[in-house]
């Protein structure tokens, strides 16, 4: 039963067609595009703004390497982000770190964590593994609410931005616009490679069918948790930075409505594309910031962006422009 | 005063029975889940927030209406289990060719519309919701005092849960509903109305969840984020119990509460995340669940 379910549904990407020269070279132009539009950005938008944006792509592109090429849907990637943003926000103000050290505490902490949780959630697979991962990140989220160190409701407020390397004050927006981007585009490339290295090409065939992956001799379980880890830590990466930015960390990264909205993203930008999530970010996070005055009504209509989506427009809108360029994006 | 390593017997019989109402609450939830996931390979998000629209109907039909509690306990689950039938029709059913994933992140948008609907309405505060005039008092036992209604809460869902297991079990709707979970297409081929079923099982399947609100609605004051803070809950029950068993859900949903309640009796701080633990462990040991079926 169970095998012919899988055999029947299908797959959670949309099927792209194989990659040719000519669409790396597209890809390689989109990033190039990418680039100068990072440098440009800061001189038209208020760089606060576009922070938010960066750390939210990053989030978002380091979950869809899980879902979108490993095919493994988390729902607690708001675990990595929240506990990377804690430890980065406490190593910086507490311990005096320079804001480089703390990004990095931070990003370890998502990396180890990752580890612990991957290597139990891929001990079951499908609707299971989602909700184990939703399950631990819940307990992720009762240990931020009750450890002294999280400050509980208050989060860790007032963090210094500091100097990077102990010379570029980031007190500055321009300056900490320059780092987000720097860190933004690096995390985008290192996802790019992976996607595009052999390992991502196992982690592809192990989406596709597990079992024939399975048969020709692929460890398909190491293969996962190395990409949850993977994914874990560059999410950790995003929320790190967050903390730093916005100089606060909160429960609200922790909370199971991160990890929904995070989901909502890359849905939104297409799921198992490459640039898709960064558009979803986009879009999210300016409904977010225009309809921030309406309250509680944000969730409703997030609720309703998911329906819809699911419903209609499954591809998202990267993948939709894929398929009409006939181009892998 | 009579004590147990050192607790007096009081306060933890009293978190004892609190615990097996919170067992109560995971026993009935889980059951609706592993129902409709048996038979829709759905895991349903949205079945949190239809147990607080539970409460939420049985509040309104007090307040609007001035039906009380045993209306409500009759109604309510009507309400949500029709609610649920237009869902399924409208929406649901349009994602059984595709990936279970899918379903997931439907229901999680489901329950993200109703639950911010429900709080833009009625705030985040709790309404309070009188416990039934027959039910209120207690009994005085020789080692603790019972409230009659929380009697009463384990008793109901006890009966509601056999009550399901018997159906299911026992009846010929419940060997279609079996022979459907097993394969579909062969039954259908027999003659038997499959979408029809699919779409009556999602019903029920909520209704109990909306009857599991009710139940809750004395003890919990009437909350638009009760359905969030339990459905977390209720999805590590599952892991722990696997899906596989009517009555293994249901066994496991109590014994966890169980669990939470001696937990809040000789570690409170660990008491909200016990069941995540229990979860770890149950991974690391039986992968399948202890009641599952699959590795």
């Amino acid at each position: 039963m169970a095998d012919t379910a899988a055999l029947d549904a299908a797959p959670i990407a949309a099927a792209v067609v194989p990659e040719n020269r000519d669409d790396k070279a597209l890809q390689r132009k989109i990033f190039i595009g990418l680039a100068l539009l990072l440098m440009v950005a800061p001189l038209v938008l208020y760089p606060v703004y576009l922070m938010k944006v960066l750390c939210f792509a990053l989030f978002a592109l380091a979950f869809n390497l899980l879902l979108g090429y490993g095919g493994l849907l988390s729902f607690g990637h708001a675990a990595y982000f929240g506990m990377a943003s804690y430890l980065s926000a406490y190593g910086a103000k507490v311990w005096g770190l320079s804001p480089e050290l703390a990004i990095l505490v931070g990003t370890a902490t998502a990396a180890l964590l990752g580890l612990v949780f991957g290597s139990l959630a891929i001990r079951r697979q499908g609707i299971y593994f989602s909700m184990i991962t939703l399950a631990l990140a819940q307990m992720a989220f009762f240990f931020a609410l009750q450890a002294k160190f999280t400050g509980g409701e208050d989060g860790i407020q007032a963090v210094p931005r500091g100097a990077l390397f102990g010379v570029i004050r980031l007190d500055d927006d321009r300056a900490m616009y320059g780092l987000v981007a720097v860190v933004f585009f690096l995390g985008m490339l290192t996802i790019y490679r992976i996607i595009h290295s052999p390992f991502g090409q196992v982690l592809k065939a192990i989406r596709d069918n597990e079992s024939r992956a399975v048969s020709l001799g692929y460890r398909v379980n190491q293969y996962k948790l190395a990409v949850f880890v993977l994914s874990a830590t560059l999410a950790g990466l995003a929320g790190a930075t967050k903390a730093i930015v916005f100089q606060l960390a909160s429960l609200t990264d922790v909370h199971w409505s991160m990890s929904g909205e995070v989901v909502l993203m890359t849905l939104v930008g297409g799921m198992g594309t490459v640039f898709g999530p960064i558009v979803g970010a986009l879009v999210i996070v300016t409904m977010e910031t225009y309809l921030a005055q309406f309250g509680a009504w944000v969730t409703v209509i997030q609720g309703c962006v998911f329906v819809l989506c699911v419903l209609l427009f499954r591809e998202g809108v990267v993948g939709l422009i894929a398929r009409r360029l006939r181009k892998p994006l | 005063m009579m004590t147990i390593f050192g607790v007096p017997t009081q306060a933890l019989f009293g978190q004892l029975l609190l615990g097996l109402i919170n067992g109560s609450f995971y026993a009935i939830l889980s059951l609706g889940l592993a129902i409709i996931f048996g038979l829709l390979n759905i895991i349903n998000f949205a079945h949190g927030a239809l147990y607080m629209m539970g409460a939420f109907v049985a509040w309104m039909l007090l307040s609007y209406f001035g039906l009380g509690y045993w209306w409500a306990l009759g109604l309510a689950p009507l309400v949500v289990g029709v609610f649920g039938v237009v869902l399924e029709r409208v929406l649901i059913a349009r994602l059984y060719k595709l990936d279970h994933l899918y379903g997931l992140l439907l229901t999680f948008g489901l329950a993200l519309i109703i639950q911010g609907l429900f709080r833009n309405q009625y705030g985040v505060s709790g309404l309070p919701y009188a416990i039934p005039p027959e039910l209120s008092g207690g009994q005085r036992l020789p080692f603790m005092f019972l409230p009659n209604y929380r009697a009463w809460v384990v008793v109901a869902s006890l009966t509601v849960c056999i009550a399901t297991w018997l159906i299911i079990e026992k009846t010929k709707l419940g060997a279609y509903l079996r022979a459907a979970t097993e394969n579909p297409t062969l039954v259908q081929a027999f003659g038997v109305n499959v979408p029809l079923f699919l779409t009556l099982t999602y019903g029920f399947g909520v209704a109990l969840a909306g009857f599991a609100g009710v139940l809750a609605a004395p003890i919990y004051s009437v909350n638009p984020n009760m359905g969030a803070d339990i459905i977390i809950v209720v999805f590590a029950v599952v892991v722990i119990g696997g899906m596989g068993s009517i009555i293994g859900s249901v066994i496991t949903g109590f014994a966890l509460g169980l669990v939470e309640g001696l937990t809040k009796v000789f570690y409170p701080e660990a008491s909200s995340t016990v069941i995540f633990v229990i979860m770890v462990l149950v991974l690391l040991v039986k992968p399948a669940g202890l009641f599952g079926r699959t590795a």
